[in-house]
């Protein structure tokens, strides 16, 4: 057991200093001498048809350089021409920026203005004139429940996960001996990072693109925009070194990106675009509105016996977004009879994306619920009953785990948190008058890496550099990349640069799915051994080389010196190899790529919650007072940013249990809570002392580096818990979140 | 946002005759809320007289009450020594608005003018009757879980409002009796606080009785008893930084465990900062108890209508009145 409470030696983040003097320059931070600015205008409908759209006073308008629609755009060669009679997108199509004149969603952009003033063109977006033949609209979930159907993207694939799911007997929930059925209601949610979308879009010649682009992944869009625009892959540059903050909605390129581009095409100047915070919730995706229905039997010694859970996700009509929202119920716990059914409902809304924790956080809140609900029923603690039944082995695929701690997460959180001083009651803990609860919830996250490149290049002076296309939307990357490189190489971090965010750099994938560490760390950790083993035989190749027949086992390094183990006097540094070389630098590059073990073994990050509540039995105010987390993530890299990312996940998860939700008024199919005094996350009053503990034990199967991710299981499970010790305080369960005063009156 | 002409004059005179004159003129100080509602279309003034050159920041102790100037920042006033001498409710009340950033940039005349928070008034395609007049109130049968439960206008779907006045300082000064001190063109006069804001009757456009061109020039507190057993309590979505669901300001004078004057204002639940004088009277006399306070909670309650949404605030505002009554007088 590690207390990350405790102080470590953690490297600082590398770039720490950077971004807490305003140094590091974020993506609308670029100057450019000729730079123009750009304004979206967007629909104040949900369905129709633009009948006309009138831009003369807006083009009149001091400053303004273009103004352009579906109109006049200069047109994106990736999309095929307009059908005559135009069509509504069929499902699976990404969304076409000033393409024709449908409207799929209220706050779609419809126009773009251009002008030499941020705000002159924001005067005359104002003065666009859209008229519209409205359609009637649906983005009413509940009551559209009933048109929720089988994906189409799933009735084409027979192996998708999301074809329903059978285990053991389907009937078998019929007779258990206590059953419960719930319905849960996750609300939308938008992850509102504090640093906007914004891009600086740069035609460099007419078939060369550069971006300063916020995103989690420079490859992807640089991918996604070479073949919407035609052109070589190698002629679009994507730059983002740095990110502030995304949560998921970088992980696509969206509309408003196509816009800018198209912008700098129309006035053959760099145009910037940074959506402001009212665009924020219909431009870069959400957490999808999702109702979940579960039953869940048990017998009455507390054993699991029959699980049956069905989600249904809200997405557009235009494309089907899925997520894991019912997965974990299969892998989580040892039940012989588990049943899933996952559907979607398209509506009139903007398109769902993958959001921290993407549908485990919302299929985690309904089964850890439920978890609890049943403990409650069956009058047994709640963590007993989890222990009870721990899944030994992947009770899904029917395959030993590559590692699981989650009974020692259990232990060390139930220990730390104080969870035997918990009545079993609810409403039966007080203090000062306030009622006190006790809450509790796992967490899982399947386990993600991709193939990854990293290219190591050491230096005559001793310093390296290392480079991936990889990211760093907050976690520390950098930092963690850094560590790993100076460990293999035996250099001090500060003789070591890491480059990211930079689509000329070998491949990495996007930040995304908790793979960053596993995926590119494990691709440093090659290249980086693959340098060391050639500066060896480079070492080894020097006239009386003490290393002359030295095998790679039998060496070490240090402090930029490599040496015999046994012999630590006689080294060699790495500066002296290559000066006697006379070589400027020494470089490799290495891919690092997932295997057969896949196969053998089921691979997951596993933690837990423990929160403390308080709740004012007369103005119903929650308040969480305590939170003791522990993950099961194998080795950990650096304790400083992988608390920082359990803190985070933690904040994220009371965000979502108690006050996150956009909120759309159906008739308009518009959202009302735009900004950020309707749209709540949480502040640091509403945050209190988290105590982050790591098992800190590689996993010797998934990777090199023995790591697994951390982003998601942090945020995963949390507004459960948080839901269970609102239950144990109040003796009120509430199923639909966020837990507003509202729902306790 | 509309392009506009901006011009800051360092005497008083001036800049009420540079906005008296120009019907699409109006002040500015703080800005942080006249510049959200530029940006986003709802206000198109052309011109700004910014009134930061004036001097109105003193805040000073006169015979019978204390004067705070319409320019002295919220920041300042909540940590200013007259004020937590005389008036700390006050202060409670500035500390539980806004964030410390937006306290240091808010005046106190900024924050008596702030306009409404309803979601319906921010976003233009929406219909709003206080926004534009006629147009309907997108809020009645909307989303309304943040809206009015008392003094809502009839039920004229052209006319009516049902938005709630965003200000926790507002409550406090409605609880204490001041004055607002306004100077126009034809001088200076002295506005009760109660008939300062406006119910929205026929009217819901216009937030209060300050006649075109009228400047805050301060805020006058008369002199009270009220040090010891004050309570400002608000109801939010978070812990800080947000509008009250719902909000009390409470003060008591107490003698012998009897209440021997009190002072009651909601905040969250009316288009005006909500005084309740009738229950401020049945306090008196009675003895400190819970039973007081819940009596006095639900005649608080008279005449309160919720919609859709807002149903909770029937329970939770007289139970916020206990728990503020409670706090006040450290009642356990």
């Amino acid at each position: 057991m590690s207390n990350a409470n405790l102080p470590e030696p953690s490297l600082d983040r590398v770039d720490g200093r950077l971004k807490v003097t305003g140094t590091a320059t974020y993506s609308a931070e670029y100057q450019f001498k000729n730079l123009a600015h750009a304004v979206l205008v967007t629909s104040k409908i949900a369905k129709g048809r633009i009948t006309g759209l009138d831009s003369k006073l807006a083009e009149a308008a001091p400053g303004v350089l273009a103004v352009i629609s579906h109109l006049n755009s200069p047109g994106v060669p990736g999309y095929p021409s307009v059908k005559q009679p135009a069509e509504r997108a069929p499902i699976g199509t990404a969304f076409r920026v000033f393409y024709d004149d449908f409207v799929y969603f209220s706050g779609q952009p419809v126009a773009v203005v251009v002008a030499q003033t941020l705000e002159q063109a924001r005067h005359a977006a104002s003065l666009v004139q859209v008229n519209y033949q409205t359609e009637k609209h649906e983005t009413d979930f509940e009551a559209n429940l009933a048109k929720a159907a089988v994906a189409q993207s799933v009735q084409r694939n027979k192996t998708s996960p999301f074809q329903d799911y059978d285990r053991g007997n389907p009937d078998a929930i019929k007779t258990a001996e206590v059953k419960l059925e719930s319905t849960y209601v996750f609300p939308t949610q938008h992850h509102q990072p504090l640093e906007p979308h914004a891009i600086i879009a740069v035609w460099e010649a007419d078939d060369k693109l550069t971006i300063y682009d916020k995103n989690q992944g420079v490859k992807s869009a640089q991918g996604n925009l070479a073949s919407t625009f035609k052109l070589p892959r190698e002629n679009v540059q994507v730059n983002s070194p740095f990110i502030g903050g995304a949560f998921g909605s970088g992980i696509r390129v969206w509309p408003h990106t196509i816009a800018a581009v198209l912008a700098a095409k129309k006035v053959k100047r760099p145009v910037k675009l940074v959506l402001g915070r009212e665009l924020m919730q219909t431009s870069v995706g959400s957490r999808p509105f999702t109702v979940q229905k579960l039953a869940i039997g048990a017998s009455k010694d507390g054993l699991l016996t029959a699980i049956t859970h069905e989600g249904i996700g809200q997405t557009s009509t235009y494309e089907e977004h899925l997520e894991r929202t019912i997965l974990a119920t299969r892998a989580m716990y040892a039940c012989p009879n588990v049943s899933t059914r996952y559907r979607l409902l398209n509506l009139d809304v903007n398109t769902p994306t993958w959001m921290r924790g993407p549908g485990d956080a919302t299929g985690m809140f309904a089964l850890e619920s439920a978890l609890d609900e049943m403990a409650h029923e069956l009058k047994i603690d709640p963590l007993e009953f989890r222990i009870r039944n721990h899944a030994d082995r992947d009770p899904e695929r029917n395959l030993p785990w590559s590692a699981k701690s989650l009974k020692e997460c259990y232990r060390i959180g139930a220990d730390q948190f104080g969870w035997n001083k918990r009545t079993l009651e609810p409403r039966s803990m007080e203090r000062n008058g306030l009622l006190v609860g006790y809450g509790m919830a796992s967490s899982l996250y399947g386990f993600h890496r991709h193939p990854s490149k990293a290219k190591a290049i050491m230096l005559a002076d001793g310093s390296v550099v290392v480079q991936s296309a990889t990211m760093d939307i907050g976690p520390g990357t950098g930092t963690a990349m850094t560590q790993i490189a100076a460990k293999m190489l035996g250099v001090t971090p500060q003789k070591i640069r890491f480059d990211l965010g930079d689509s000329s750099l070998p491949d990495a994938p996007g930040q995304n799915g908790s793979a960053t560490i596993t995926s590119v760390g494990s691709a440093v950790h090659v290249a980086c051994e693959s340098l060391k083993k050639k500066l060896l035989a480079l070492a080894a190749a020097m006239p009386g080389s003490p290393l002359a027949n030295s095998r790679f086992e039998d060496i070490t390094a240090k402090t930029g010196r490599i040496f015999p183990i046994a012999n630590p006097s006689a080294g060699i540094s790495y500066s002296e190899i290559l000066k006697y070389h006379r070589l400027p630098q020494v470089e490799v590059t290495e891919e690092s790529k997932p295997g057969p073990e896949r196969d053998q073994y089921s691979m997951y990050s596993f933690g837990c919650h423990f929160v403390e509540v308080q709740v004012n039995p007369l103005t119903f105010e929650v308040r969480v007072t305590r939170v003791v987390t522990c993950a099961d993530v194998g080795k950990i890299i650096n304790y400083k940013t992988a608390r920082s990312q359990s803190i985070g996940g933690i904040v994220g998860g009371i965000g979502m249990a108690l006050m996150e939700e956009s909120v759309m008024d159906h008739r308009f199919g518009r959202y009302v809570n735009t900004d950020f005094a309707g749209y709540h996350i949480p502040v640091h009053a509403d945050i209190p002392q988290i105590e982050v503990y790591y098992v800190d034990q590689p996993d010797v199967y998934v990777n090199p580096i023995g790591s697994k991710g951390l982003g998601e299981i942090a945020i995963v499970g949390v507004a459960a818990a948080v839901a269970n010790a609102v239950f144990h305080a109040t003796g009120k369960r509430v199923r639909q979140l966020p837990i507003t005063v509202d729902k306790l009156v | 946002m509309k392009p506009f002409q901006y011009v800051r004059p360092t005497r008083l005179k001036d800049a009420i005759e540079a906005v008296a004159s120009d019907p699409n003129a109006r002040y500015i100080a703080g800005g942080t809320n006249l510049i959200d509602l530029m940006k986003r279309g709802i206000d198109s003034s052309e011109k700004l007289v910014d009134i930061n050159g004036l001097p109105l920041k003193k805040i000073e102790k006169r015979n019978g009450f204390l004067r705070i100037g319409a320019l002295a920042l919220n920041s300042q006033v909540a940590q200013h020594k007259l004020v937590l001498e005389n008036h700390p409710l006050l202060a409670q009340a500035l500390n539980a608005g806004a964030s410390g950033q937006l306290r240091n940039m808010a005046t106190v005349g900024g924050n008596i003018l702030q306009r409404t928070r309803c979601p319906y008034f921010y976003d233009p395609v929406f219909p709003c009757n206080k926004r534009k007049p006629g147009a309907g109130c997108g809020a009645l049968e909307g989303i309304n879980r943040t809206h009015a439960i008392f003094g809502v206008s009839k039920n004229d779907p052209t006319q009516s409002c049902i938005a709630v006045h965003p200000s926790d300082f507002c409550v406090a000064l409605s609880a204490l009796d001041a004055t607002v001190v306004a100077v126009g063109i034809q001088g200076e006069r002295r506005i009760p606080f109660s008939n300062f804001h406006r119910l929205p009757e026929n009217r819901p456009d216009l937030d209060t009785n300050l006649e075109k061109g009228e400047l805050i020039v301060a805020v006058e507190i008369p002199d009270a008893v009220f040090t010891k057993h004050i309570h400002y309590l608000k109801i939010r979505d978070r812990a800080s930084y947000a509008f009250a669901l719902v909000s009390v300001a409470t003060a008591l004078d107490l003698e012998n465990n009897r209440i021997k004057s009190a002072r009651l204002a909601l905040g969250g639940v009316a288009h005006k900062p909500w005084r309740l004088l009738e229950v401020e009277k049945s306090l008196v006399g009675q003895p400190v108890s819970e039973a007081t306070f819940r009596k006095a909670a639900e005649l608080a309650m008279q005449g309160a209508k919720a919609f859709e949404h807002n149903t909770y605030k029937l329970t939770l505002t007289p139970n916020a009145i206990i728990q503020a009554l409670k706090n006040a007088v450290a009642l356990v």
